[in-house]
């Protein structure tokens, strides 16, 4: 199909501010009579706060008050609380802020505040909680129960904390990399007849594994600014998405929905931490609210580790069967997840990765999601399905060489196509065309060639190409889309996508201007600020917003195409459907002459009334979208309309990535050579929009496997590495010198532009081509785990297990 | 009324409008008397994007605060505040530095460049900035000024570099969007050696 828009690229609106240091950012924003605020936080891993002595520091000149606990609503266990009280469950958890007039006051002022704390044994080993006798991270428990209906991305209802215990025996037999007999887990699934299946299978595969998390490390950290006027809260704040967490922070700071305005034009990453409101923002709102001052409540780099969320981690074990024909005929995997101090595992996620891509024609999943006294965990980046994508590949690689089948082969065979199913219920896909990317990277890649390459370099240097496939479900629908006509003939396209750059907030809404035929630069992107009136858009996250956004911005534009047409039937005669638009005009078809431009047709909106100008609009629509509409009623011609397209299935997004390295065995360190990704996310709506996604996610991959985790120590809760070079974030030195990328560009049915996302796989299928390169250059050896670090790899080849032995999230 | 309350309020209200720090300093510079033995001038006189400033500057206080708080030249950000991201990243007589790790003072005499001065007086982007628009450079943008600069300071020392070589310049500004290898483009783009 011939677009004017879609497939082509364009400057996004926002890319002048990066560049010239204009963009703002949340703690770039000051207003007369700023205060500032800083945290106080806990020194231990779990406990309770006894009392608290701010005498002296409120005494302090300068020091405007403190703000604690008691100021906030109570909080149970396992919501992540603001600040904590009653249950401290890590080191680095907030328990009180304090503002003065400069932050080194604020940061003096906490200096003499006395906090009595009350310690309660902690842990850091999931393992190490479930044995029996284990201590629990809360005093209740340690594991994840569900109570009811848990609110989108959030554990503040619906959840519990319940416990779970196994035997010593049943622990010892997990850590040794067995199926731990008898043991209980409260999350099961199944479909097929798995050991039916397994008995069919003439390569069997039974090994342990383990994903360590790691800290989201977004690097604009979630500092915010509040103060009130009339009323009403004015928020500079960091989120990912905009208006879909509009009324979550409403009801955070206790107000009408109507009586916030949030602003965050730019957003200086995600990740999946900023989703939706964090706790901290009460504090930052709340106290500005008690000083009646703007509060600015600084979150600094270390409190950026241990409040800014963080991938969780996973033991398991799995148990895979391949047949003569090389097909996967039954997956067994139980996995031990890692939640940390709050938030919830990512077990059903990696079962969801493993169903999908391998289509095994059985499987079963068991799981567990068991607190730690460390860092809470929340989604990053395809939570789940990318840890799982990485460590998986090398085990699927030994599954293919023990069966004699090229690894890309394997993946062939077992490839989701158009009538693959997903997950427990196996449910359908809205489209796949998930086999033509694996030719697509084979050739961009030249797997056929590379793999006769020779392994030994030089006497030091040793070759491996690997592959790697990622998978994260991409769409959602029922979100609004809202735009404006203004009578001078410029297009308003409202969006309340935020702005996490990746520019999808404006490459959405390039459907509206497809669906209108207008030309982009007669359109003005309104976006990151309520006050300028947008409408109810996705929670942007989950490689969700392409497709979900494309829909509503569409039917926005079917509802301002109908409303042009009646306005000109209505002036010109003749039936709505007697009309067409084309060159920023609406006419009647058979005589084009008798019609006028969309500004005409805007100003004769503002006349006309009704839902032409949005005095009336559709009652489907949230009232985000409702306010909107009425700020904005009367002053053009009104496009409006939730998205009730069909849907059905799944919509996938699937990416896979091929990498050649050249490992040096006598450090460890390894070059990638070559690094070939495709993705398949339906029709590619912004080219370099996509290989941003690619090469972004491919660095983001890199990380997982080879440089990012959690290290605790066991002794005292601490954690080790802290800040970002300890952390260990991919630098340029760490990634290829060129990234190859591309996209199979085909249609989905179930958008109307074609359109999917595909942040989170872009990351999956990196970090498992990357494991699986390692394993080649290695014999086929398996690490069993992520990240696979150089100093692991010198361990192995001296045949030392230090380091590559006993497998554990956080303390490895 | 306590008493001692009205005076905490009184003397947060002197230190509140600034007006006591910053008169001393004038007060100094003024009489031209010497400074108690130890102090350090506060008020200085410093060249940032090539325009004379003088802003009263703490002898702890560091460029960054400065720039972004006294100056609103907000294009520097404070990622880590502790010299490993790099996103506050400026030129100092034509060489990168994290602002963040520097003391004014320690600056005083050379010349600032910050992103807000790259721009030419018409207003034509600088071909980095134009290149990195161009190649689609930034995702979050957090990171962007720095990388922004440290390009700046790699092409002033070395026009025509090589990929390797931009690497390793630029090896000093992180971006956790994973945006490297379209800054290496927008750098080899700014220096001729893409189109």
């Amino acid at each position: 199909m011939t677009y004017m828009h879609i497939g082509k690229d364009f400057t996004p609106p926002d890319i002048e501010g990066k560049v010239t240091g204009a963009a703002r950012y949340a703690e770039d924003f000051r207003r007369d009579g700023l205060v500032f605020a800083r945290l106080l936080t806990s020194p231990i891993p779990a406990g309770r706060v006894v009392s608290i002595d701010a005498s002296e520091a409120l005494a302090m000149p300068g020091v405007l008050g403190i703000f604690t606990a008691d100021d906030l609503p109570e909080s149970k266990p396992p919501a992540n609380p603001a600040l904590a009280k009653e249950f401290i469950t890590y080191i680095g958890q907030p328990i009180l802020a304090v503002a003065a007039e400069s932050e080194e006051l604020a940061e003096a002022a906490i200096e003499r505040i006395v906090v009595e704390y009350e310690r309660r044994p902690f842990v850091v080993d999931p393992l190490d909680t479930l044995v029996e006798g284990g201590p629990d991270p809360y005093p209740m428990g340690n594991s994840l129960i569900r109570t009811g209906e848990a609110a989108a991305g959030t554990t503040a209802s619906g959840t519990g904390v319940g416990q779970i215990k196994w035997t010593s025996d049943q622990v010892a037999s997990f850590r040794a990399g067995r199926f731990p007999t008898g043991a209980s887990f409260p999350e099961e699934w199944m479909y097929g007849d798995v050991d039916a299946n397994f008995a069919q299978c003439s390569t069997i595969l039974e090994e342990p594994f383990v994903t360590i998390g790691y800290p989201h490390h977004s690097l604009e950290p979630r500092t915010g600014m509040a103060y009130w006027e009339n009323g009403k809260c004015y928020f500079h704040g960091s989120l990912q998405s905009h208006t879909v967490g509009h009324d979550a922070l409403s009801a955070m700071l206790e107000i009408d929905p109507a009586n916030l305005v949030f602003i965050n034009e730019n957003t200086g990453g995600g990740f999946g931490s900023k989703i939706f409101p964090y706790p901290t923002m009460a504090v930052t709102g709340r106290f500005a609210r008690k000083l009646n001052r703007p509060v600015q409540l600084r979150i600094t780099r270390p409190e950026e580790f241990y409040i800014g969320s963080a991938r969780s981690g996973m033991q398991g074990w799995i148990k895979i069967g391949l047949r003569d024909n090389g097909r996967v005929g039954a997956v067994d995997v139980a996995i031990v997840g890692d939640a940390g101090a709050g938030g919830g595992a990512s077990g059903g996620s990696a079962a969801e990765h493993i169903s999908i891509m391998y289509q095994p024609e059985a499987m079963r999943f068991r799981g567990m999601s068991l607190y730690t006294n460390t860092a809470p965990r929340g989604a990053q980046r395809g939570p789940g399905q990318n840890e799982m994508a990485a460590v998986l590949s090398p085990m699927m690689d030994k599954a293919a060489r023990q069966a004699g089948i090229d690894l890309v082969e394997f993946r062939r065979v077992n490839a989701p196509g158009m009538d693959a199913k997903v997950g427990s219920r196996q449910g359908a896909l809205s489209s796949s065309y998930y086999p033509q990317a694996i030719e697509q990277v084979a050739t961009l890649f030249g797997w056929e060639q590379k793999k006769t390459l020779p392994r030994q370099i030089s006497a030091t240097k040793v070759r491996g190409i690997g592959v790697g496939e990622g998978y994260h479900s991409a769409g959602a629908s029922g979100y609004d889309g809202l735009l404006r006509i203004a009578p001078d003939g410029k297009i308003y396209l409202h969006t309340g996508v935020g702005n996490l750059g990746t520019y999808s907030y404006a490459g959405v809404l390039r459907a509206a201007a497809e669906a209108l035929q207008c030309s982009w630069e007669n359109c003005v992107v309104v976006h990151g600020n309520s006050d300028l009136h947008l409408p109810h858009s996705t929670y942007q996250g989950g490689s969700n917003t392409i497709f979900t956004e494309t829909r509503s911005s569409h039917v926005a534009a079917l509802d301002a195409i109908r409303k042009l047409k009646t306005i000109a039937a209505a002036q010109f005669g003749g039936a709505v459907e007697d009309y067409s638009i084309g060159g920023e005009r609406v006419f009647l078809t058979s005589d084009s002459s008798k019609g006028m431009s969309y500004g005409e047709a805007a100003q004769k909106a503002i006349e006309l009334g009704g839902e032409l100008s949005g005095m009336a609009y559709p009652e489907d629509i949230h009232n985000t979208t409702k306010r909107s509409v009425q700020a904005m009623q009367g002053t053009g011609l009104i496009g409006v309309a939730k998205d009730t397209l069909p849907k059905s299935g799944t919509a996938p997004g699937f990416a896979i990535a091929m990498v050649e390295i050249e490992l040096d065995t006598e450090t460890g360190k390894f070059d990638i050579l070559d690094y070939s990704g495709v993705a398949e996310c339906g029709t590619v709506i912004h080219p370099a929009g996509l290989r941003q996604a690619m090469n972004g996610g491919g660095v983001w991959g890199f990380g997982m496997a080879a440089y990012e985790r959690h290290v605790y120590d066991p002794q005292n809760g601490l954690p080790a590495n802290v800040g970002l070079y300890q952390a260990k974030l991919p630098t340029y030195l760490d990634v290829p010198l060129n990234m190859k990328t591309a996209g199979t560009d085909m249609p989905d049915p179930q958008s109307p532009v074609g359109s999917r996302g595909i942040g989170e796989p872009a990351q999956g299928c990196a970090a498992a081509a990357l494991m699986s390169a390692i394993s080649d250059a290695l014999g086929g050896h398996l690490f069993n785990r992520t990240p696979v670090t150089p100093d692991m790899i010198v361990n192995h080849i001296a045949q030392n297990s230090f380091n590559t032995g006993d497998l554990k999230t956080n303390t490895f | 009324m306590n008493p001692k309350l009205t005076r905490r309020r009184f003397i947060k209200g002197v230190i509140a409008s600034g007006v006591a720090a910053a008169s001393t300093s004038l007060w100094y510079t003024a009489s031209g008397q010497s400074r108690p033995a130890g102090a350090v001038e506060r008020l200085l006189t410093i060249s940032v994007n090539g325009q004379t400033r003088r802003v009263d500057v703490a002898p702890q206080e560091t460029l960054a605060h400065t720039l972004r708080y006294k100056l609103g030249l907000t294009g520097a950000k404070l990622g880590c505040n502790r010299g490993e991201c790099g996103s506050c990243t400026v030129l100092a007589d034509d060489v990168n530095i994290y602002s963040c790790s520097t003391l004014t003072h320690e600056v005083k005499n050379k010349a600032i460049l910050t992103v807000e001065g790259l721009r030419a007086a018409d207003g034509t982007l600088h071909p980095i900035q134009a290149a990195f628009i161009q190649e689609l450079s930034p995702q979050c943008g957090f990171c962007t000024s720095g990388q922004i600069m440290s390009a700046v300071a790699l092409l002033k020392s070395n026009p025509r570099p090589t990929r390797e070589e931009a690497r390793n310049a630029l090896s000093g500004n992180l971006c956790r969007c994973g945006a490297y290898d379209h800054y290496l483009n927008g750098v080899m783009r700014a220096s001729g050696q893409l189109s």
